[in-house]
């Protein structure tokens, strides 16, 4: 192989590691950006990944396995939306609590499944585009999902700053009260936001359980929901620098296995550690400056809202 | 919904004691629907969950087995909850303990001085706090949310342990098993009940629970957490430093989490290993609430859940169910307590059908997605809403 192929094939695994982190992080960005601080990115990824991997297993339709993917992340998110936001329990509190069930819940629902194979989703290259020199391999020859979080992008870009309801719900996150006032269900609003979040999320997980490994195993997302909160804090709230990060945390995932391929003098936990400590590096250096968190975090993030109040 | 909820004029101080017992009822009801789903008779799977452990002495010495490194770990994280201090990463603060710890007995494998216990349950509490002192400094000195990077720590520290036990430390006579030596007889904590694996970590445990209740109920640093945690606006007024707040909470569950790692390994383990807690740092998160933050109602909590792993063995090896059922229970006991604890500061009231609807366009009536003739949904509607109403006439 030369070396334009190996570069071409280190970028295409760049894109397969980033695909879970986009879409986990571009759910909980809309679900912030409402004003709702869900923790329980990882319980919904999990939940997710085995929804998706068993739909797969029990109807062979891989159509299904990503529809049951997003569902069984939206069922999660909907307890949080009665907890925290019907109930006014402390979002910080539920979303731990998703996260601790989402993790027993996926595997006990995939005891099961442990150990059956999947051939992984299809690669579909698109017509004429994927023909194109360089450029073709590396983003026109890709699975369903890896389009599909690029879409979302997109569309989660164009909703947030050029839609009425994407104003809205931008409104609701920066101010509830003023946005009761002017007639606006609070907490309809959220408890949409809340769904997307987690159907993104359990399309992420869907992905991992289906593309990524392509296998289900006990806490399979190995703390990927966490990376992606911090993403969107990375990003400060803002959709195409989740993209950015996305990126930078998939080509850090898989500098780790190049290196480990090349047999660099590095011990396997040392590079696995790395994403985790990229993520404690980034965090500090966008959290340092206050005002920046201050201007572009939602006002009313992680806030209780109670329409008598 | 026919059902609203109002808020209590003070906060109900029965429903706060109330509301565990209410959970954890609720949580057995789910857990024997949950048992019946899965084709389980649910009151013999509740018998071998929450009878049979206890149905010896041995069972009761595992309780407390059990219960020491939650109860250790949740009382420190109740005091850092109760000042609206994050620190979710007290697994990893159990693990640096552990490696701290256990690295100092394996250092010291061939001496069988009496202070060689001492110095590792120093070692543990030093390196537990030395690992929480990375979230509180990122925390006090860039802003940095103390959740993420405590909670990232936690990987960490699991891949740190896995290396050096994989590597340096792994048993040169262990048949290349990823594990240390098997610690000697001076670096392994003494048992407190003949016959069973109750050790000295549990007078620990109750020892600092009980420092905790004294620290919280009559110090001025117990107020100013207080203050800290529920007014932080009257905790600046009163010059009470938020930093050192951070500083103190993190410190001191790092210290019991650390602790708690090194109880572990040199008591029940007796070595170290690549996994050596069942999530007992996550767990303990679930103890605290459920302990209302209290330390007497955290040591009752701690035994409860202690309960809920020593079930999950016993289940699975009576009725065959997988250990994840634990998680499980766990995950849900958190959720429904969340939702019990509602009731401390809200009633429901029941309002009926039908009513509302007359209220649209009325002055301020509109409540909660009720207000539909009101919404905005385009510039236009939005001016006239600002118009006088007819309806509402």
């Amino acid at each position: 192989m030369d070396i334009s192929g190996i570069l071409i094939a280190a970028l295409l695994t760049i894109i397969t590691a980033a695909t879970p982190l986009l879409f986990a992080a571009l759910g909980e960005l809309v679900a912030e950006k409402s004003g709702v601080l869900n923790l329980g990115v990882e319980g919904m990824i999990l939940l997710g990944a085995v929804c998706g991997f068993a739909a797969v297993v029990f109807t062979g339709n891989a159509a299904a396995g990503i529809v049951a993917g997003a569902l069984g992340g939206a069922a999660l998110a909907s307890v949080f939306a009665l907890l925290a936001l019907g109930l006014q329990a402390s979002q910080v509190a539920t979303g731990l609590a998703l996260t601790i069930f989402g993790v027993g819940l996926s595997a006990l629902l995939g005891q099961d499944l442990v150990g059956i194979a999947y051939a992984g989703l299809p690669k579909i290259a698109l017509p004429v585009l994927s023909k194109l020199p360089v450029v073709g391999q590396l983003l026109f020859n890709h699975d369903i999902l890896v389009y599909l979080s690029w879409a979302l992008l997109a569309a989660v870009v164009w909703f947030l700053s050029r839609t009425r309801a994407g104003l809205v719900l931008r409104a609701v996150g920066d101010s509830h009260a003023v946005a009761h006032a002017l007639g606006y269900s609070v907490l309809r609003i959220r408890l949409f936001a809340t769904l997307f979040g987690g159907a993104c999320a359990g399309l992420a997980g869907a992905y991992l359980s289906l593309a990524y490994s392509p296998l289900w195993i006990e806490n399979m997302s190995a703390g990927r929901g966490w990376i992606a909160l911090a993403l969107v804090v990375f990003a400060t709230w803002r959709p195409w620098r989740v993209l950015v990060g996305a990126y930078l945390f998939g080509g850090i995932t898989i500098a780790q296995l190049h290196a480990q391929a090349l047999g660099v003098g590095v011990p396997a936990q040392v590079m696995s550690m790395l994403p985790y400590l990229a993520t404690i590096a980034v965090l500090v250096l966008i959290s340092r400056d206050r005002g920046k968190i201050k201007r572009n975090a939602p006002a009313c993030i992680g806030k209780a809202f109670h329409p008598s109040s | 919904m026919p059902i609203e909820l109002s808020r209590r004029p003070s906060p109900s101080r029965a429903m706060v004691y109330l509301s565990p017992l209410l959970a954890l009822g609720i949580t057995l009801t789910a857990g024997m629907v949950l048992f019946a789903g899965m084709g389980v008779p649910p009151l013999a799977a509740l018998h071998a969950f929450f009878v049979e452990p206890l149905s010896n002495a041995y069972g009761w010495a595992e309780l407390g087995v059990k219960a020491t490194p939650l109860l250790l770990i949740a009382v420190a994280l109740a005091v850092g909850f109760r000042a609206g201090v994050w620190n979710i990463g007290a697994e990893g603060q159990l693990t640096l303990g552990a490696i701290c710890g256990g690295g100092i007995a394996l250092l010291l494998w061939r001496s069988d001085g009496a202070w060689v216990l001492p110095l590792m349950l120093a070692g543990g509490v030093a390196g537990g706090m030395a690992w929480a002192a990375i979230p509180a400094f990122l925390k006090t000195r860039f802003n940095t949310n103390e959740i993420l990077t405590s909670l990232m720590l936690t990987y960490v520290a699991t891949l740190l342990l896995s290396l050096l036990v994989h590597g340096p430390w792994r048993d040169p006579d262990g048949f290349n098993f990823p594990e240390s030596r098997i610690f000697s007889d001076a670096a392994t904590l003494p048992v407190i009940w003949h016959g069973t694996r109750l050790h000295l970590g549990l007078p620990f445990a109750l020892a600092l629970a009980a420092a905790v209740w004294v620290l919280l109920a009559r110090s001025l640093v117990g107020f100013q957490l207080k203050v800290n945690g529920q007014a932080p606006a009257a905790g600046r007024y009163a010059g009470f430093s938020e930093r050192a707040t951070v500083w103190f909470c993190f410190a001191l569950a790092g210290g019991a989490a650390g602790l708690a790692g090194i109880v572990e390994v040199s008591g029940p383990i007796g070595q170290l290993l690549p996994a050596i807690s069942p999530g007992y740092g996550f767990t303990a998160i679930i103890v605290a609430f459920l302990g209302r933050l209290h330390p007497l109602g955290v040591a009752l909590a701690a035994h409860l859940l202690a309960l809920s792993y020593l079930g999950g063995e016993s289940a699975q090896i009576t009725l065959n169910l997988p250990l994840a059922v634990t998680g499980v229970f766990q995950g849900m006991l958190l959720f429904f307590l969340l939702a019990c604890d509602v009731l401390i500061h809200y009633r429901f009231r029941w309002r009926g059908y039908g009513r509302g609807r007359g209220r649209i366009g009325r002055g301020h009536g509109g409540r909660d997605g009720r207000g539909r003739g009101r919404r905005g949904h385009g510039g236009r509607d939005a001016r006239r809403n600002l118009e006088p109403n007819p309806a509402a006439a």
